[in-house]
């Protein structure tokens, strides 16, 4: 009974709170007016659904915590993996290589810009950002707020490079990777020495800085205004439809191969989609390139002494490591893995301008690595895709207009939903959804341990 | 005229200043208790700025008050009672239950935090930048040569006098009341005051109450300055402050001060005379040189690793 009380009194205190919070903001919406003036437009609808809202969380959550409350928690240690483990990463790799011709079978080559280019494409360059991230959060526990600055490096090493020296999209790609890289120990060199938050907000200052000098140089970076990058070739051959285009390429090849048998020619039409799904098979390796050296370097030396900087720093430390260069390599893998993204990115849009390369940008990949589980590979890959999935799904969800007014876009509720998400797990599951550390090193048999289980030092 | 141009950029400078180093007080207090870099401060200071342009929206429209003094004063109460309100609840709600959890923790859920709150503004108040009609603008000239004059603005005025009265109201409480002493002792030895009998959760709690009103002071300000908001605008003048906080020695009062006031001139001063456009390009400079060489600020204590 007296638990009951408790709660109703509690909710009591969050509707008053919460009227508080929202009432000025929500119940009273500044509007401009014909004149240009701001007035105000009290909405007590709007204002008691937030409220309402509120109340109900509270009392779910504290009703949940009630009902969890003296329970013991069985301490699962498992040692085989299951069928579906076993299979996901073979299953996964065939979806993705499969893809395209899932979408040209099923929803017909009409279907392909969308899902191939705005959904596949895009949602692995954020696998590969997640991914390339993670090893800077993940594996060796620098928290890196300005992630996005390598990608800009990447994106305008690319389009600079080609458009000055005339190098080809498969030149820039090693090269900007590099210059990523370099970056990354350029900046971590003086920078590493500093504690974890300070060393966020270093980065931070460093990605702004980046994008502030890719908006206002205009002479080398074209300004807000973006330069032109050259589009992405197959190895030198164009995708257009001229004769020495891809589709006529493609003809010759053919035509040559079936009359030595003496079969008749073969003619390819032209179209855009050649140069999408392309570009789809390129991000896929790339994306696979940086999952395939994360496994190893974990097994190497210097994997280990990132997760075991990560766990203890100071341990390392007396152990003997040498921790800035242990933190550099770290800082210039992640770096150069963000500026071979970025350089995709360059070929991909065939253009670069700075909007692209806000501090949001890194907040999103953090979030991604973040609610992935810092360290997990396929724990990140699902994350990015229900980021990017989620953000498409938001944008079908058009008959909650009907329901909210018009003027409800869900689109706009995205970077809310992510925030949100991020203090949740936080809350909840501070090492992310996939919370499983897999040893590299093990005495007779590999044991998974729930990250439950596992006692962090402070670093 | 150079020297003319000299003073009016150092008056704007110091009135920038103030707003800097009023949201460096809620960093460096965060900070020096708990030893979090809180993330989502500035987006409070916007959050706090929407709610002043409400208050004023609702004084000026809806009861006709036509006192610019009433006015300026509701706003200041009511934007620092609800900013700490949102403080509090946020400190309850994501940062509480994540002391002992993680070293990087408490900085991600803020980080989300800010997402959140620019987004919810956003959301509830609507994307586009919202003009306030101009307060005060009477100003006094204070010379003129070659046809350039040296203008002090009522309002510049009142905004360094209001900083100023407020720090010394501020100073007399983290000083000489009993809750400022616990505020000292917590961050001195959180464990140690707690077997003392200090109820450090509350005394945290104060502290991010503390913090966010005089974010929300700042926030009334930056309306009544620039007359002009947006969801966007706590990040920038978050991170500045931040700045300030570090440069200023974080941990220090004073210090976040003066920090303040450094990194308000130096901005005035370099938009002034080499560039606006690179002026950010110059505030996120300091805090890189700062942070790296050094740590510890001109008024900080250098921080001491524990085992």
């Amino acid at each position: 009974m007296a638990e009951r009380r408790n709660i109703v009194l509690g909710a009591a205190a969050v509707a008053i709170v919460s009227l508080g919070m929202f009432g000025p903001l929500i119940g009273l919406k500044t509007e401009q007016n014909m004149a240009n003036e701001l007035v105000l437009l009290f909405r007590p609808w709007h204002m008691l659904a937030a409220i309402f809202g509120a109340v109900a969380i509270y009392v779910i959550v504290t009703s949940l915590k009630a009902a969890n409350e003296g329970r013991v928690r069985a301490v699962a240690v498992k040692t085989e993996k299951s069928r579906f483990q076993k299979w996901l990463a073979p299953g996964g790799l065939g979806a993705l290589f499969l893809y395209p011709l899932f979408i040209a079978l099923f929803v017909g080559v009409s279907g392909i810009p969308k899902w191939v280019d705005n959904f596949g494409i895009l949602i692995l360059i954020y696998v590969m950002l997640g991914w390339g991230l993670n090893i800077v959060v993940g594996l060796a526990g620098l928290l890196d707020l300005g992630y996005v600055a390598f990608y800009a490096i990447g994106s305008y090493s690319y389009a600079l490079l080609s458009l000055h020296f005339g190098w080809s999209f498969w030149i820039c790609l090693p090269v900007a990777g590099i210059l990523a890289a370099l970056w990354g120990v350029i900046l971590g060199f003086p920078v590493l020495r500093l504690r974890g938050d300070y060393l966020a907000i270093v980065t931070l200052a460093f990605g702004e800085i980046i994008y502030l000098i890719a908006k206002n140089w205009k002479n080398f970076t074209g300004g807000g205004a973006g330069i032109s990058a050259p589009r992405i070739t197959f190895f030198g051959i164009k995708f257009d439809a001229s004769e020495n285009g891809f589709a006529a390429w493609v003809s010759w090849v053919m035509t040559s191969i079936s009359e030595t048998f003496g079969g008749p020619a073969i003619t390819l039409a032209h179209a855009p989609w050649y140069r999408t799904v392309f570009l789809y098979y390129i991000i896929v390796l790339l994306a696979l390139l940086t999952a395939y050296v994360t496994l190893r370097l974990r097994r190497l030396p210097v994997g280990r002494a990132w997760e075991a900087l990560r766990e203890d720093e100071i341990a390392c430390r007396s152990l003997g490591l040498n921790t800035t260069n242990t933190k550099l390599t770290a800082f210039a893998c992640g770096a150069m893995f963000g500026g071979l993204a970025g350089a995709f990115f360059g070929a991909r849009q065939g253009f670069v301008d700075p909007e692209g390369f806000k501090f949001i940008e890194s907040a999103i990949i953090l979030a991604i690595v973040v609610l992935g589980g810092m360290g997990s590979l396929i724990g990140v890959a699902m994350a990015a895709v229900a980021m990017q999935g989620g953000t498409e799904i938001l944008r079908e969800l058009g008959f909650l207009k009907q329901v909210f007014g018009d003027d409800f876009q869900p689109e706009l509720y995205r970077m809310l939903i992510f925030g949100g998400a991020m203090v949740i797990i936080m809350l909840w599951k501070p090492r992310g959804f996939v919370s499983v550390r897999q040893p590299t090193a093990f005495l007779n048999e590999r044991k998974a341990i729930g990250l439950e289980n596992v006692k962090e030092g402070h670093g | 005229m150079e020297y003319l141009y000299f003073i009016q950029q150092l008056i704007n400078g110091i009135t920038l200043g103030s707003i800097y180093g009023l949201i460096a007080i809620g960093y460096t207090m965060v900070f020096g208790i708990i030893g979090m870099v809180n993330f989502s401060h500035g987006d409070i200071f916007m959050v706090s700025a929407f709610i002043a342009l409400i208050v004023f929206l609702v004084v000026t429209t809806w009861l006709g008050i036509a006192s610019v003094f009433i006015a300026v004063l509701l706003m200041l109460i009511i934007s620092m009672a609800l900013a700490g309100l949102w403080n509090w609840a946020i400190e309850k709600v994501a940062y509480r239950p994540l002391r002992g959890s993680f070293r990087l923790a408490p900085l991600i859920s803020a980080i989300g935090v800010s997402l959140i709150l620019s987004n919810f503004v956003q959301v509830a108040q609507g994307p586009r930048n919202k003009p306030v009609p101009p307060l005060f603008n009477d100003t006094i000239q204070l010379a003129t040569w070659d046809g350039f004059t040296a203008v002090l603005a009522y309002k510049q005025i009142a905004i360094v006098l209001i900083t100023a009265i407020l720090l010394a109201g501020f100073w007399y409480i983290v000083q000489k009341t009993p809750l400022g002493r616990a505020q000292r002792a917590c961050e001195q030895d959180r464990k140690m005051a707690a077997l003392l009998g200090i109820d450090v959760d509350r005394t945290i709690s104060a502290t991010f109450v503390m913090g966010a009103a005089l974010a929300a002071v700042a926030g009334t300000m930056y309306v009544m300055y620039y007359g002009v908001i947006s969801y966007q605008d706590g990040f920038i003048p978050g991170i500045k402050a931040f700045t300030a906080a570090v440069l200023g020695g974080i941990g220090s009062l004073p210090g976040a001060v003066l920090g303040g006031l450094l990194i308000g001139l130096i901005e005035t001063f370099f938009s002034g005379y080499f560039s606006l456009a690179y002026k950010d390009v110059a505030a996120f400079s300091i805090l890189v040189v700062v942070l790296i060489f050094m740590p510890q600020g001109i008024l900080g204590r250098p921080e001491v690793e524990k085992v």
